[in-house]
């Protein structure tokens, strides 16, 4: 029973981050309908400023808010310089694209961080704060998580800016009309998704280590989480990557072991998504003729 | 529509692509022949992609895995069953047809994002499946089957890799030629007319589970062609061959080749051959960059693909050779 | 001085154009009106005038301000309040919201708690539904909703594309008693469009009957009505 709860935890630990990701990737699908799939290099590139930062003598906190801070300018530029360039492009096109990012930042990272893996620092002390299940870093990890979900909200339900964002998503043409420079919405959901995405970095490096391919299997649950929860709404994104999580380490230690893990995970949400397949959350849409 | 009429200078045009290809292996060195073998293995695997995400608007981004079932269906063949080689090709395809087949049910629930999730799911457990222990008699875990190079029959006096590249060549024009009267006859315009307008197809009587799911096998045929293929020209298969980048490459290949295009599948296979190489020989430091660099040239220069530039730029040449002569025709009369 | 003098519009969708050689005006505080039937290029009119289509001739000028060549936002934010065919409604957002979308470009707070007590004046049925999501609003609330989006901009003039398409008569006739009252108490200039003439035509001052992308007879609305080609085809009588 203990070795389960600890499972359970840790699974929960696991799915913040994952929820993290999702809700990044929700920020720029929300808007746009593209998936990013470079968001999670991003968020690598963004640990290691931070990293760089902490190294430099920079105190933990103060970094964290400066990388965030950082992270929202560089994913306004790739939104304003590369990803506009071919927004009306066919959805293939643009998946190169965010492919191409991809690369582009794993190659440019292992060439000024070089490939050997880093520890990076956890902001939480070492003593497990409720019993033995669950470490600090684990609830450290789920409270931030859930900062960043009780922001964001307040932030769209009572800012003008987050209703100006809201509208741009729902209704681009109809947002010019009134005025929103739907162009800058965009760039701002990129920067949003870029600040989410280096928290979710920073927060799993403690766990997994920082080098340049440690986001790779977490952008997919990540992508997974989402779609799971519903692509186009963040609460679910965030149940989903809890969700996705839990799955996951419980699947590992019980059913298949960690070499199948992945696999099975996986086919477990398509297997969702085959009967649901706008997510648990997501809102069903009819087709016009 | 690319590739679908054929007039006569098209035809000589594709007479001296075939011709250049035969004489090719007999100018260059043996590691050029079997890097354009290669070129033609994924010629063959892109085909039947861009059957699948070009012409019939179905994502995948597992084709890797089908490609890795089609490698690993001939290796065991040939070496736990001493098959000969030729005949681990059509097996290879017969059993990634039946894997394409089944997996298109699943795929008839699934669109746009979600299916892209499902086949990225599929082609990143692939290398799982095959290190996994209870398969390892078959497979040979993660080290993988060693297979033998054939030899050249008929006492022909060429050396194997020449050999296995004319096999290749040959392979390849098969496979093109049935691609293309696939995608001009019945079940090509289906396809087509699926990917454009699904609900307006259904209403014209068109089977739209029945096409997708057929598709679906075509293209994992080609892929499993393409897989034996490349396990006999490289000789060897493991799981690590068959990452998930493999599948994301196949997916670049058609986007840079061109999609819904036949000649774009060999451009996009010459891109996924050699581009790599060019990038490590620019920058040995951060060789993913300049590729990166390099697709994102391509998508902004290219945006349809190379096939739709080569068409763009032929148009114009054609144009002004038209003009030309109608000039010349003028100024003689 | 005419508020919107357009001289000579050619524009169109792709390579092909819809409209030819179109000149029209509206005047301070007026209303003016653009008949034609479906597919005549009314719409199209509205769109060239906000930057959502390809312009290849003529001018548009606003006031001091030459529209040619702006983009949408921009065009928006000098005063022009387009209430687009369809509505345009953000379905997902409240109907309050939805207001406060339509004032997003102004900084003066007490104006627009101001505009918000006048617009549920003009509209009653909003205020009691300002916390509903808009996608649950009748047609006919979410022409007023879409209506009195435009007013939260504050605009000189409004554009309107159709506001009776798919109403009840009822409805409609009490959409366009309150767009009266819009003109007459706070002096918006309306630019209205419309298929349903003989409604348009009692609103209006002057109005430009449009036929495939022309102009094709034009004058004050009372001289239309009462012309004999315009009775026949467009008010059936």
């Amino acid at each position: 029973m203990e070795a389960f709860l600890h499972q359970v935890f840790s699974g929960l630990a696991n799915g913040a981050i994952y929820a993290s990701l999702a809700l990044a990737l929700v920020m720029i699908y929300q808007s746009t309908h593209h998936i990013n799939f470079a968001q999670g290099e991003m968020a690598m590139f963004s640990t290691y400023l931070a990293w760089a930062m902490i190294n430099a003598g920079i105190p933990y906190w103060m970094a964290f808010a400066l990388t965030v801070i950082a992270s929202f300018f560089i994913g306004l530029t790739i939104e304003r310089v590369i990803v506009r360039r071919v927004a009306d492009a066919p959805v293939l096109t643009l998946v190169v694209v965010f492919i191409a990012l991809l690369v582009i930042l794993n190659s440019i990272t292992g060439w000024i961080f070089t490939y050997t893996i880093k520890v990076f620092p956890s902001p939480f002390p070492e003593q497990p704060l409720f019993g033995p299940y669950v470490s600090s870093h684990e609830a450290g990890v789920v409270g931030v998580s859930l900062i960043v979900l009780l922001l964001l909200f307040l932030f769209f339900r009572f800012t003008s800016l987050g209703l100006a964002m809201r509208a741009t998503a729902e209704n681009a043409v109809s947002s010019r009309l009134s005025g929103i420079r739907v162009g800058w919405m965009l760039a701002l959901g990129w920067g949003l998704a870029a600040s989410i995405g280096a928290i979710a970095g920073m927060m799993v490096a403690p766990i997994v280590y920082l080098d340049p391919n440690m986001m790779s299997g977490i952008l997919l649950y990540g992508i997974a989480a989402a779609l799971m929860g519903g692509i186009d709404n963040p609460f679910g994104a965030v149940v989903g990557g809890l969700i996705v999580g839990v799955l996951e380490n419980l699947m590992g230690a019980y059913v298949v072991g960690t070499e199948l893990k992945l696999t099975v995970a996986l086919m477990l949400i398509i297997g969702v998504l085959i009967f649901k397949p706008t997510g648990l959350f997501g809102r069903s849409f009819v087709t016009r003729v | 529509m690319d590739g679908m009429h054929v007039n006569k200078t098209r035809l000589i045009f594709i007479g001296m692509v075939v011709l250049a290809a035969l004489l090719l292996p007999f100018v260059v060195g043996s590691y050029r022949v079997f890097q354009f073998n290669l070129v033609l293995v994924y010629a063959i695997v892109l085909l039947g992609l861009n059957m699948l995400t070009g012409y019939n608007g179905q994502i995948s981004l597992g084709h890797g895995a089908f490609y890795a079932i089609g490698a690993y269906v001939a290796a065991i063949l040939m070496d736990k069953l001493g098959v000969p080689y030729w005949a681990t090709v059509p097996a290879a395809g017969a059993v990634c047809f039946v894997a394409g087949f089944l997996f298109g049910f699943p795929a008839l629930r699934l669109h746009g994002h979600y299916l892209a999730l499902a086949t990225f799911a599929l082609g990143i457990s692939m290398p799982q499946i095959l290190k996994y222990k209870g398969l390892e008699q078959w497979t040979g875990g993660v080290q993988g089957i060693v297979i033998l190079k054939p030899q050249a029959p008929f006492g022909l006096n060429i050396s194997q890799d020449h050999w296995l590249y004319l096999f290749t060549l040959f392979i390849a024009l098969l496979m093109f030629w049935l691609a293309w009267n696939i995608l001009r006859g019945r079940v090509g315009r289906a396809m087509v007319a699926i990917r454009d307008h699904p609900i307006a197809a259904e209403a014209m009587g068109i089977n739209v589970g029945a096409v997708k799911t057929l598709t679906f096998g075509i293209s994992a045929l080609y892929a499993g062609v393409g897989g034996a293929l490349g396990a006999i020209v490289v000789q060897f298969v493991a799981p690590d061959s068959f990452v998930a980048l493999v599948s994301i490459s196949l997916l670049i290949g058609i986007v840079i080749g061109g999609l819904a295009s036949i000649s774009g599948v060999i451009y996009g296979a010459i891109f996924i051959q050699f581009v790599p190489n060019i990038a490590d020989e620019i920058s040995k430091a951060a060789p993913w960059a300049v590729y990166g660099l390099f697709l994102l040239a391509f998508v902004f220069l290219a945006p349809k693909g190379v096939a739709g530039l080569v068409q763009l730029l032929w148009g114009k040449a054609e144009a002004s050779w038209k003009r030309v002569r109608a000039q010349k025709a003028t100024l003689q009369s | 001085m005419a508020l919107l003098e357009v001289t000579g519009l050619t524009g169109g969708y792709g390579v092909t154009d819809v409209l030819h050689d179109v000149s029209f005006s509206v005047e301070q505080g007026g209303i003016t009106t653009i008949l034609g039937a479906n597919g005549a290029g009314k719409t199209s009119v509205l769109r060239a005038l906000c930057g959502m289509l390809r312009v290849s001739g003529g001018t548009i000028q606003f006031a001091s301000d030459k529209l040619n060549g702006r983009a949408t936002e921009s065009i928006v934010r000098l005063g022009i309040g387009h209430v687009p065919d369809g509505r345009g409604t953000f379905l997902n957002l409240t109907t309050e919201e939805n207001l406060r979308v339509g004032a997003m470009t102004r900084k003066d707070k007490a104006g627009i708690s101001e505009d918000f007590k006048r617009v549920y004046g003009y509209f009653p049925r909003l205020q009691e539904r300002r916390h509903q999501q808009a996608g649950t609003l009748s047609g006919g609330e979410q022409q007023m909703l879409a209506i009195s989006r435009a007013l939260m901009l504050r605009p000189r003039l409004l554009l309107l594309d159709e506001p009776s398409f798919g109403l009840a008569p009822l409805v409609v006739q009490d959409i366009f008693r309150i767009m009266r009252t819009i003109n007459d108490e706070q002096k918006v200039a309306i630019l209205l469009v419309e298929q349903n003439a003989s409604l348009a035509l009692e609103l209006a001052d002057s109005a430009y009957l449009l036929e495939t992308g022309r102009v094709v007879m034009s004058g004050p609305a009372r001289e239309l009505r009462e012309a004999e080609s315009v009775r026949r085809s467009y008010l059936g009588y």
